[in-house]
């Protein structure tokens, strides 16, 4: 290509995954092979992939500390480990769970199967989204290497200050968490800007926004949630760094400023991110359940319509987490409506998937397992939710194992199961081969009745008084019994979790095969091969109905999509983009290479927390300064990428 | 297919809003909008749980900062001339001298508001108002160099000819960026040296 | 069948009823004072309105599974698209019905417990420490205003005024079968109050996360009849005897040395404010935050190895040698 291009009337072809212009897109989208083809790689796929593996090995380390914590629990007046140890290590259980598995799984998936269910060759920054996996990854690392330094963060996720201020904990810790989460932030920031362009830019021509899988919805409406919602926990944790590494005052009561002022930044962030880690959960049980019900969800509207309302509800109720902080009751009855409505869109979603399964044909899968339990778990965990809601009810149980047994159940039951259904269903898209299905409900059953024995009783514990993250408790107060109970289950949930990932180890070698489409599904990922080819669709799909693939089995399915014949970007690495609303073809865009400046910038900007971390700043200069020239090439115009005029030669 | 495809001829690579680089760009702008909101939230929740003796005694004045406000103002003007100067098809070589003016005057801005914070009294260590005023101001300054950086950038890439009528997409993302961060001063210079004469804080 | 029915409803909704006091000391099912009282119907409700739902949403699941659960492979079940528009109005609005109700009660018993039935003759002010209360009681005469720590005496059936207030990290101060939590924050006073209905000792402990020692920060309210709580105030008041032995007398000596900097006993020279005062050390129950039972022998344990006992907690191990602290206690234990 010499001249520039503006304007393209694109060719139509009849074109499947064995024609040859399948065969070209395959050498233009193909990753190179070897270490420098693997640092640089932008397939999503590949991404999605890597955030699915790396989470699960977080879940993994996570998990073992809660096992840790449990058995300090087991008995009263245990000492197996120190204080400092216990604090440590249910910081770490918390962050570990909330920030580096719950929400990047999630990320996973979504880049994973973002561009299959939009009919769409990538996300709308390809580059861009392995810079959000590689920033995640050392963010990540950075966090643990606080255990390296001896120094792991001690003061409870949610990190209240004074007690988190230099006088009160004078070493490393607290700072590697800070600089840890305003690094984390970035690739969720970013990875947020990729999803929210990808939802409004990259949909297949027809698929207006009535015909998105739920999953989108879910991750858009989160992703701009994020949007707004993490500058507020990088702020708090900025102040907090600067509070306790040069003495400003944010946080000091004795000169102007305000303890409280944590609670508002931290809360106002973290309550939406309750929901940031359950909505596109709710989205892939919510887009695959029907898969095995064998009809459509029920309620697609209502369900779209609850998912946006919650998020938004999301926003105005982070003071209840502030009940007991001495807050007038008039501003408190506020919140405390707020938090009985957002019960209302939440439950939406539990009615539509119960009627799904009410009036479908259930085939009892272990997908489906998972997800009739996600769905019992989640009215659980809603529930208990409604209770904290009340403020007097809330006055009692905040700060007790009941609200332990609240955050339990909606991180692992409608967070966790999900993810385990959803990996059943998309394995084989991912590996080509299914999960064993007798192993898999073995796993499920154990999950199921460990998970429940563990965390059902918990709620018990609390009402029966016991505060949360004390290291040790006295027998006589009847806590004795139900703290070997959850003992117990959490051994029991964990074994769970080995055999599912046994079945992973044994089914990605053994598993048979898939084919394209093992569960006669309706949404475009299963119209490919599996695993799919780096460009996923030889022609640029036309969508004319919710759902492509059963639209001639449905009587308003409508007809006419088109998946075969159309459109063939294939001038160089290129997507179509369409507009937002109606999804009419609006340009084609020219999609970048593999690029390993992501992966450097990433390596720059470790090297400049580094530095703040150890106060060398020369260092930080360093890894800002060398930050800055990677973005700057990264950026630079390309002619490839007609992003600048040509010049005719 | 005409149903989905109102016109044949599509628009190839990066131009204007069809470029995914605009979308992106408005990505950004919506969380840094979020961050100065909660920037103002500290400074605003702080001064509610206050009498006026949580202010310094000197205000901060206008002498500096209303000159400094119209520079910014002015600043973006002239980035958005150049920017239309490059649409309507002129040389790229006046925009790259347009966009090397706006740089400039954002050169400009900063010098003068490190002249006016070197006059304080107060410094970010002595209260939480000098805390405040230091990080939101500061913060906002960061900004303002990043967006140096960006139109230095700009500049250069015209003066290399890489942009015409019709890429000029990079021009237009950056722009905006120029003008996003004249409009977050707005906001800032009305908290810090407006409100606090109108009897609020 | 019914029978069973009836022995089973009861062994469901024994505990949230009563939540015997004795085996559960810190029970928030269990009230003993007017604000918890006034709270516990509310969440009786609220957890028996949950555990109704939940069974209501696993029946409906498990019958559908019942129902029309297959077992084979899933492409062999054609697809289909059948009904269930209904459930969403039905049961969004049972939901909305119900939450609704929830939110008037709940506003009820907000108004219910913002204040007590009548103005608190009584005002003390609890002061968080890492890891121990102290607290003040209150009096616009200040001969009568004295200090305590981890354990509180109020009169029965008078409500009791709270200022509450952070002296370094956040804490909160609960006593779960007299009323729920307040934070005690630095910078801010809050106010609550609570009211014991019957005579007893009522368990509470910091509930909010303040550093190692967490777990080790409980404290007792002895809600006793109107005499004895006067009887006790009196006593209180007093300042510490002269003691009566040479060795005590030694021993006093040396806690004024050694221990003043931190700890107070009035009617001697040691007033340090660090540690909790001592006037009436012997008076408690317990120590070291309720850690420990108060008895000279834990007594001189607890002195000669805090560090051993309670972890990061601010009193250092000590510099003095066996025989000194053998009559420092014996100085400890007539401070009645």
């Amino acid at each position: 290509m010499t001249a520039a291009e503006y304007d393209r009337v694109p060719r139509v072809v009849g074109a499947d995954y064995e024609s040859p212009v399948a065969h070209s897109l395959e050498k233009i989208w193909a990753s190179k092979p070897g270490l420098l083809g693997w640092i640089s790689t932008v397939d999503h796929k590949e991404i999605g992939i890597r955030y699915i593996v790396t989470a699960f090995v977080f879940l993994i380390i996570g998990g073992l500390e809660a096992l840790m914590i449990r058995l300090q629990l087991a008995r009263p007046n245990q000492a197996l480990v120190t204080p400092e140890q216990y604090d440590e290590l249910f910081s770490m259980h918390a962050i570990t769970m909330i920030f580096l598995y719950a929400s990047p799984v999630l990320s996973g998936f979504s880049n994973y199967l973002f561009p299959l269910v939009l009919g769409s060759r990538d996300m709308a920054f390809p580059r861009l989204n392995a810079f959000s996996y590689w920033i995640y990854l050392a963010a990540g690392l950075f966090i643990y290497a606080s255990i390296l330094a001896g120094a792991a963060p001690n003061d409870g996720w949610y990190n209240y200050v004074p007690l988190a201020l230099r006088k009160y904990n004078p070493g490393p810790n607290i700072d590697f968490y800070a600089l840890g989460m305003i690094f984390l932030g970035i690739s969720t920031t970013v990875g947020a800007a990729n999803f929210v362009v990808t939802f409004l830019r990259m949909r297949a021509p027809g698929m207006s926004l009535n015909r998105v899988p739920i999953l989108s919805w879910g991750t858009v409406t989160v992703s701009i949630g994020n949007l707004l919602a993490v500058p507020s926990v990088s702020l708090a944790f900025f102040f907090l760094w600067t509070d306790r590494q040069f003495g400003t005052h944010f946080f000091r009561a004795n000169s102007g400023g305000h303890p409280l002022l944590w609670q508002h930044l931290f809360w106002m962030f973290a309550h939406p991110w309750v929901y940031v880690v359950v909505l596109p959960a709710m989205g892939l049980v919510s887009d695959s359940l029907p898969f095995f019900c064998r009809r459509p969800l029920v309620g697609y509207t209502a369900v779209v319509i609850g998912t946006v309302t919650t998020m938004a509800l999301g926003f105005g109720v982070w003071l209840h987490h502030m009940f007991a902080t001495g807050i007038p009751f008039l501003a408190l009855a506020f919140f405390s409506g707020a938090s009985f409505a957002i019960a209302i869109p939440s439950g939406i979603a539990v009615f539509a998937w119960v009627a799904t399964i009410w009036s479908g044909r259930p085939v009892l899968t272990s997908a489906f397992l998972y997800f009739a339990g996600f769905v019992v778990m989640f009215v659980i965990g809603g529930v208990s939710g409604v209770v904290t809601a009340s403020v007097p009810a809330d006055l009692q149980v905040t700060e007790t194992y009941f609200i332990v047994a609240h955050i339990h159940y909606v991180l692992i039951g409608i967070n966790l199961f999900a993810v385990l259904g959803a990996l059943h269903v998309w394995f084989p898209k991912m590996t080509g081969r299914l999960l064993d299905e007798t192993f898999g409900k073995w796993a499920f059953g154990v999950i199921f009745f460990g998970f429940n024995l563990a965390f059902l009783p918990m709620h018990w514990t609390g009402l029966i008084g016991m505060p949360r993250r004390i290291y040790t408790y006295p027998a006589g107060l009847g806590w004795e019994t139900p703290n070997m109970i959850t003992t117990a289950g959490a051994f029991v949930l964990a074994f769970g979790i080995l055999l599912f990932l046994i079945n992973v180890a044994l089914s990605l070698r053994n598993g048979r095969l898939a084919g394209p489409n093992p569960w006669d599904a309706p949404s475009l990922e299963w119209s490919m091969p599996s695993p799919p080819p780096p460009y996923n669709f030889p022609v640029v799909p036309r969508i004319a109905s919710r759902h492509p693939l059963w639209e001639s089995r449905l009587p308003e399915g409508g007809q006419g999509s088109e998946l075969r014949n159309g459109w063939v970007l294939d001038h160089g690495k290129e997507a179509l983009a369409t507009t937002s609303l109606d999804a009419v073809p609006d340009a084609i865009l020219k999609m970048p290479d593999d690029s390993p400046a992501p992966f450097i910038v990433t390596l720059a900007m470790s090297a400049g927390f580094a530095g703040l971390l150890m106060q060398a700043w020369w260092l930080a200069g360093i890894g800002a300064f060398a930050a800055v020239v990677g973005l700057l090439v990264w950026l630079w115009p390309e002619r490839e990428l007609e992003q600048r005029a040509g010049s005719p030669t | 297919m005409t149903d989905i495809a109102p016109r044949l001829d599509l628009p190839v690579g990066s131009i204007g809003r069809h470029a995914n680089g605009w979308w992106g760009m408005m990505m950004l702008l919506v969380t840094e909008g979020a961050l100065f909101v909660y920037l103002l939230f500290a400074y605003y929740y702080d001064a509610v749980q206050h009498s006026r003796d949580w202010l310094p005694d000197d205000l901060p004045g206008f002498k500096l900062s209303l000159p400094d406000t119209i520079i910014l103002i002015l600043s973006s003007v002239v980035v958005w001339r150049g920017e239309s100067l490059l649409k309507q098809g002129r040389s790229a070589g006046a925009t790259a001298i347009y966009l090397a003016v706006g740089a400039l005057m954002g050169v400009v801005f900063i010098a003068v508001q490190a002249l006016e914070w070197s006059g304080k009294k107060f410094t970010p260590f002595t209260s939480s108002y000098g805390s405040l005023y230091f990080t939101i101001t500061g913060f906002h300054m960061l900004h303002v160099a990043a967006g140096v950086f960006i139109l230095a950038t700009l500049s250069l890439w015209c003066a290399l000819g890489y942009f015409n009528r019709i890429r000029s997409a990079p021009v237009s993302i950056g722009a905006i960026y120029w003008h996003f961060v004249d409009a977050v001063w707005l906001v800032v210079f009305f908290t810090f040296y407006v409100t606090p004469r109108l009897g609020l804080g | 069948m019914r029978a069973r029915l009836v022995v089973l409803s009861a062994a469901l909704f024994e505990p949230l009823s009563s939540g015997r006091a004795d085996t559960f000391p810190m029970s928030t099912l269990h009230a003993s004072g007017l604000m918890a009282k006034r709270v516990l119907p509310l969440t009786q409700a609220l957890l028996i309105a949950s555990a109704i739902v939940v069974v209501i949403i696993t029946a409906l699941v498990l019958i559908a599974i019942l129902r029309r659960g297959q077992t084979g492979v899933v492409t062999d079940t054609p697809i289909e698209e059948v009904g269930g528009k209904g459930w969403i109005s039905v049961g969004v609005g049972l939901s909305t019905v119900a939450l609704t109700g929830f939110v008037v009660w709940t506003s009820m018993t907000m108004a219910e417990i913002a204040n007590p039935p009548s103005k608190p003759a009584l005002s003390i002010n609890v002061r968080g420490h890492q890891w121990w209360w102290e607290f003040v009681y209150e009096n616009d005469d200040p001969s009568k205003i004295f200090v305590t720590a981890n354990e509180i005496h109020i009169p029965v059936g008078q409500p009791v005024r709270f200022t509450l207030n952070g002296e370094d990290v956040i804490h909160t101060f609960w006593v779960p079968s007299l009323g729920g939590k307040t934070q005690l924050i630095p910078g801010q006073t809050n106010v609550t109050w609570l009211e014991a209905d019957r005579p007893g000792v009522y368990r509470g402990q910091c509930s909010q996360y303040c550093g190692q020692q967490h777990a080790h920060m409980i404290l007792s309210v002895f809600a006793d009849p109107p005499d004895a709580f006067e009887a006790w105030r009196a006593d209180q008041l007093r300042v510490a005897a002269q003691p009566a032995s040479a060795e005590a007398r030694i021993g006093e000596q040396r806690f004024i040395g050694s221990c003043s900097a931190c700890h107070t006993v009035r009617g001697t020279p040691a007033n340090g404010h660090v540690g909790p005062d001592l006037t009436h050390l012997i008076s408690r129950t317990t120590i070291a935050a309720g850690e420990l039972p108060n008895n000279p022998g834990f007594l001189a344990g607890w002195i000669a190895n805090p560090q051993g006992l309670k972890p990061g907690s601010l009193m250092p191990d000590p510099e003095v040698s066996g025989p000194e602290l053998a009559s420092i206690l014996s100085f400890l234990v007539t401070l009645k």
